[in-house]
């Protein structure tokens, strides 16, 4: 299981993000985040688990144990990568209750430098973030 | 480099000028614009068109019985008189606004097909179409029991025009096809197609949305049916496409959508439409698009076009010969007849990854599959980084595009 969630917290990542003063850090340390998450293996990188974006692909495998959600993702970029963690650190580990009231916006908007990226349509990261919204409804 | 000798005819810089959308920093950067396969910049006479004729002559065309009316109509039918002509239609009639190349293939798709397709009938399009060339076709397909099937595309990204002919016989009701293709730039024989299609009587529609801005299409001499693009590849604004067909056929295809303007008389006892070109273009128009489109019309043929050609022809070349000489550097689409588009991957790398790095450095490209998963399907590729150029484009932007790829290239690979 990935440590991001639980050591690496939310907070953890905009604390960081805002010390750097140009964009090769920010995106050097995104990259560096993705390469943190754990790939999922071929048999997880399935049609199911698959959340479709035109330009990239990503992967999400969810479990529910204990009262609380875990998650893994994977994607074929690396910065979409480094952005799965982000919102990972953000959800894994979280109770649904927690999942549902956090508030990604502003979150995305804390990060100042992933605000064009959480955008894009085409990277699927609001496309995962809504899986895990629907995945915290049903539990 | 030996194609200096090309560029120095035509001079990119004045025509720079001419662009204030140009001339902007980007994350820090000047802009270097390489995305004008997904829509090209507008020059300032088009933004001062559609300015004027909203502060001096808005209204709504064909109907007041007022000044402003009548030269809101006359400019409007001015451009489509100015739209004949670029493209060599025979007579303005055959020119039908609609909202973009897309909306122009679903007319034809839906009037055209619903009317002429039946069971067993056959569709071919281009395994490189764009899905706005592919998806119209199969939905009316199975509406009506027609077969949509592809020809196929070869390892350079080129149609194999003897796979072609072989696909064709007397079920063959439609062949739709790309003149240049959007993911690669590829040149398409449409003459050849139209010509081998009209064999076994088949029409041809034929997808100029690429064409159009780079070099003068004459849709008599290529003899297709139906000739579709979009304003805004063409230095005109969005939100506005045309349709050009062979007059027999659009007088008798239905109704697209219907309304007013479409109308000849409307009583409950039933209605008669009206004649071409308004029997296809429901509602109050695009007119200031259409008036943009116009000023486009006339920016382009003030240029020396032959000359902007050659310039795009040279900045390729220079850009292929630069990618090459760069190691980890894959073109992808490498056929013999292209429009300056260049689409390649750099190894160990994804695209969405490469361009998002490249506009960070104020590099504007597209990256993805450039909706043509098929074609992307059968490479066995995610996508491409594609770097698109327009006449308005530079050695020096070409330089930037690399030098962006190779600060890319350290964080990637």
């Amino acid at each position: 299981m990935s440590r991001f969630g639980t050591e690496i917290t939310s907070d953890d990542i905009v604390d960081t993000l805002s010390f750097f003063d140009n964009w090769e850090d920010r995106y050097k340390y995104i990259i560096d985040l993705g390469k943190e998450l754990p790939p999922l293996n071929d048999e997880s990188r399935n049609e199911t688990n698959l959340v479709r974006g035109c330009q990239s692909q990503v992967w999400l495998v969810s479990e529910a144990r204990d009262g609380k959600l875990f998650f893994e993702a994977d994607s074929d970029a690396f910065i979409v990568k480094g952005l799965l963690a982000v919102v990972l650190a953000a959800y894994n580990g979280k109770t649904p209750e927690q999942v549902t009231a956090f508030d990604v916006e502003g979150y995305f908007s804390a990060l100042n430098l992933l605000k064009h990226l959480s955008v894009t349509r085409g990277n699927g990261l609001r496309a995962m973030v809504k899986r895990i919204q629907d995945t915290a409804a049903a539990n | 480099m030996s194609n200096q000798s090309n560029t120095a005819t035509f001079d990119a810089e004045r025509v720079r000028a001419d662009f204030p959308i140009l001339h902007q920093d980007v994350n820090g950067h000047p802009l270097v614009y390489l995305d004008n396969a997904a829509t090209t910049q507008k020059p300032r006479a088009v933004i001062q068109a559609i300015v004027d004729y909203y502060e001096q002559d808005n209204s709504n065309v064909h109907r007041g019985a007022h000044a402003l009316a009548d030269r809101a109509t006359e400019k409007f039918e001015g451009a489509r008189v100015k739209v004949a002509g670029f493209i060599n239609a025979a007579e303005p009639r055959q020119i039908i606004w609609t909202r973009g190349t897309t909306e122009g293939i679903n007319l034809v798709a839906s009037s055209w097909g619903r009317a002429n397709l039946s069971s067993g009938d056959r569709i071919l399009v281009s395994a490189m179409e764009h899905h706005s060339n592919i998806v119209p076709w199969q939905l009316i397909a199975a509406e009506k029991g027609a077969v949509v099937e592809s020809i196929p595309v070869n390892a350079e990204g080129a149609i194999d025009l003897a796979a072609f002919e072989s696909m064709l016989d007397d079920r063959v009701k439609m062949v739709a096809c790309g003149h240049v293709s959007n993911a690669f730039g590829t040149v398409n024989p449409v003459q050849d197609i139209a010509r081998l299609a009209q064999g076994v009587g088949a029409l041809t529609l034929i997808d100029g949305a690429q064409a159009v801005g780079h070099w003068p299409v004459d849709v008599q001499a290529l003899d297709c049916d139906f000739y579709v693009f979009s304003a805004h590849k063409l230095f005109g604004p969005t939100g506005l496409g045309v349709l050009y067909g062979k007059t027999a056929l659009l007088e008798a295809m239905p109704p697209y959508q219907s309304g007013g303007e479409m109308i000849e008389s409307v009583s409950f006892d039933g209605t008669t439409f009206n004649q071409l070109p308004y029997k296809f273009e429901a509602g109050t128009p695009d007119i200031a698009g259409v008036i943009g489109l116009g000023a486009a019309i006339d920016y382009v043929q003030g240029l020396d076009r032959d000359g902007a050609a050659k310039h795009e022809a040279a900045l390729l070349a220079y850009a292929e010969e630069r990618a090459k000489a760069t190691p980890g550097i894959r073109l992808v689409g490498t056929a013999a007849n292209k429009t300056s588009v260049m689409s390649f991957l750099l190894e160990g790398a994804h695209p969405n990854d490469v361009g998002l790095l490249l506009d960070q450095q104020g590099v504007a490209v597209r990256t993805g599959n450039h909706c043509a998963q098929p074609i992307m399907e059968q490479f066995g590729i995610p996508g491409t980084v594609r770097a698109s150029f327009s006449f308005y484009n530079t050695r020096a932007d070409v330089d930037r595009l690399f030098e962006a790829l190779d600060k890319a290239r350290q964080f990637l690979v």
